[in-house]
């Protein structure tokens, strides 16, 4: 199964990476995004995907998932969630701005 | 008990919540944030002084022991940088009160300020390192609003590149946490460090090591800093003091914990690699500081060399590399928040970023012209002043364990540091006045903050010895780690 997920976030991560190289802010900022579901994937993965019952005492189970990696995942989705918010609108604003959607064209050393 | 350990972040973190309350009342966000920054200094050196006094300093959240639950950790490195910070971030701070428009202070520039603050000490004082990475979030978040803040142009175009970077650099991050636990199974960083030393630093781990290198030197600006001179130069000059003088400075700190606390089992390939990053940077920091002919680009490559200085120091490792690497990087902070803000106060009194447009400052400004002079002096290290015991330390620890050549590129590299402050100094404050007309700017406040850090620059050089105290005690736990350990796991 570990195998499975981990070709998947391989994917995710292949795909990311080519769209965060492209040139239009939109196509950079959905790569942003899959990188980070790559990587909140990799946090559940990692931690090891073995059956057991979710982290509810009421369950009474002999074993649980491990919950560490879940909060972790909790914590890091709302940070990413917030700093997408920020970039979909900074990237608004530029666009609005300079009517610039693409990076090239924002090089320029100089104002 | 051990509580004030979390007061650095306490205090800035109410403060910027009260002054989300007072958005319109400028006066009275200036008082409160001037108050807090006060209160902030005290309860730094507060607890320098106890930490002094009475060894590690841990505070355990919510009682949960160790390894369980989050832990602050306050040694003498931490502490001694959360005084730095709170001292700089000060002077910023006042400097900010006369260099920022109203436009951008109505628009929470304060409170973005003091989230900053927390980001920055949180980063110090965790002992978790996830929750490190909760406190690098804070920071670089309210980075983002302050780079981006007054939406000029030249902001709107540098702003989404620093983000871009720093998402990515988050992700992996993340990424080499997730690796990490599945290797070891903790996240406490002395659970960590005793877990990786049993395992022997395998191949995997390793890997590992280098991924969190390359996360952390992303933040530092250490070889990978293409983002840094760019982005460096769009925010106003307050903003960019407390880049200048903070945020490298978070991700140096990560290095330097990470690699004499965690991975410490195998420097003959970890620290080799951050050795010649170390060079490589220096180098590349001293062309970029050489070659270009405006202020906020040439201060940006300073900081840049500055970086590579204080990880050559980590690399060296020896105690004495260890206690200069502290002294520099504590003299660095406190530099190059001067650095930032005399520049800015020269770009106000001359009207331009660029050097060709300056010159004759020095008839209607020589306190500023002078005072740039020493600072330069400082950043060199020339003998009496602050960057000199640093310098002698890492270059002296780097020779004992038989780094010549790293010591002649360090050398070089304070060389170029002289050249291209000289260079500034130069062609601003000396030579012909331009025909164009020297704006009227009232400079007198900024002029008097940049006075107090110089007289701090001058006091630490002169006062070395009574930093080195408390430095060498710093420098003892990062070169032995188990009084760290034994510090927080308490067996």
């Amino acid at each position: 199964m570990e195998l499975l997920v981990a070709l998947a976030i391989g994917v995710l991560f292949t795909v990311g990476v080519y769209l965060v190289l492209s040139k239009g802010l939109l196509r950079i900022l959905l790569g942003t995004t899959l990188i980070t579901h790559g990587v909140h994937l990799l946090l559940l993965t990692m931690a090891g995907l073995k059956t057991g019952a979710s982290p509810l005492l009421g369950e009474k189970a002999e074993a649980y998932v491990d919950p560490l990696p879940q909060a972790l995942i909790l914590t890091s989705i709302v940070i990413s969630f917030g700093v997408s918010a920020f970039f979909i609108v900074l990237a608004y604003r530029a666009y609005r701005s300079g009517g610039m959607d693409d990076v090239e064209g924002s090089k320029g050393e100089r104002r | 008990m051990s509580n004030v350990l979390v007061l650095p972040v306490l205090i800035p973190l109410c403060t910027a919540v009260i002054l989300f309350f007072f958005k319109e009342k400028i006066r009275l966000q200036r008082g409160i944030s001037t108050v807090s920054g006060l209160l902030n200094m005290i309860t730094a050196i507060l607890l320098v002084s106890r930490v002094h006094k009475e060894g590690i300093l841990t505070l355990e959240m919510g009682g949960w022991a160790a390894p369980y639950g989050i832990v602050f950790v306050g040694d003498m490195f931490a502490a001694l940088l959360v005084m730095m910070t709170a001292v700089v971030s000060f002077a910023v701070l006042l400097y900010s009160f006369q260099s920022i428009e109203e436009k951008r202070e109505r628009f929470y520039y304060y409170p973005f300020f003091q989230f900053l603050m927390v980001g920055v000490t949180g980063s110090f004082l965790t002992g978790d390192i996830f929750n490190l990475f909760v406190f690098f979030e804070v920071m670089l978040i309210s980075s983002y609003a302050l780079i981006s803040l007054g939406g000029t142009k030249l902001q709107l175009r540098e702003t989404p590149k620093y983000l871009l970077i720093n998402i990515v650099s988050s992700t992996l991050f993340v990424a080499a946490v997730a690796y990490l636990y599945a290797a070891v199974g903790t996240l406490n960083m002395a659970h960590l460090s005793q877990r990786i030393a049993e395992s022997g630093q395998g191949g995997v781990l390793n890997v590992i090591a280098v991924l969190f290198l390359i996360v952390f030197a992303l933040k530092a600006g250490l070889f990978l800093f293409f983002w840094l001179p760019g982005s460096y130069s769009a925010p106003p000059p307050a903003v960019r003091a407390l880049f200048g003088a903070l945020l490298t400075k978070v991700g140096l700190y990560a290095i330097i914990r990470t690699f004499t606390l965690m991975f410490v089992n195998d420097p003959g390939l970890t620290h080799t690699l951050i050795a010649w990053l170390a060079a490589v940077t220096m180098i590349l920091g001293s062309l970029g500081a050489v070659a270009y002919k405006d202020l906020p680009r040439i201060l940006n490559y300073n900081v840049i060399i500055s970086v590579g200085f204080v990880a050559f120091g980590l690399a060296a490792g020896t105690e004495n590399a260890l206690n200069g690497a502290v002294f520099y990087l504590l003299h660095d902070m406190l530099a190059k928040g001067l650095m930032f803000i005399l520049g800015g106060i020269i770009i106000s009194a001359a009207g331009t970023e660029r050097l060709s447009g300056m010159g004759g400052l020095i008839k209607k400004y020589p306190l500023i012209g002078w005072m740039f002079f020493i600072l330069t002096l400082a950043l060199v290290g020339i003998p009496p002043l602050s960057g000199f015991a640093g310098k002698v330390l890492i270059i002296r620890g780097a020779l004992d364990a038989g780094m010549l050549t790293l010591s002649l590129i360090a050398l070089g590299s304070s060389l170029m540091v002289l050249y291209s402050l000289i260079k500034v100094f130069r062609l601003a404050f000396w030579g012909n006045e331009p025909e164009t007309e020297l704006p009227k700017v009232n400079l007198r406040g900024a002029t008097a903050v940049a006075a107090v850090l110089v007289i701090l620059v001058i006091a630490m050089g002169i006062g070395a010895d009574y930093v080195y105290d408390y430095v060498a005690q710093a420098g003892e736990v990062l070169a032995t780690p188990d009084i760290y350990i034994q510090a927080i796991m308490k067996e």
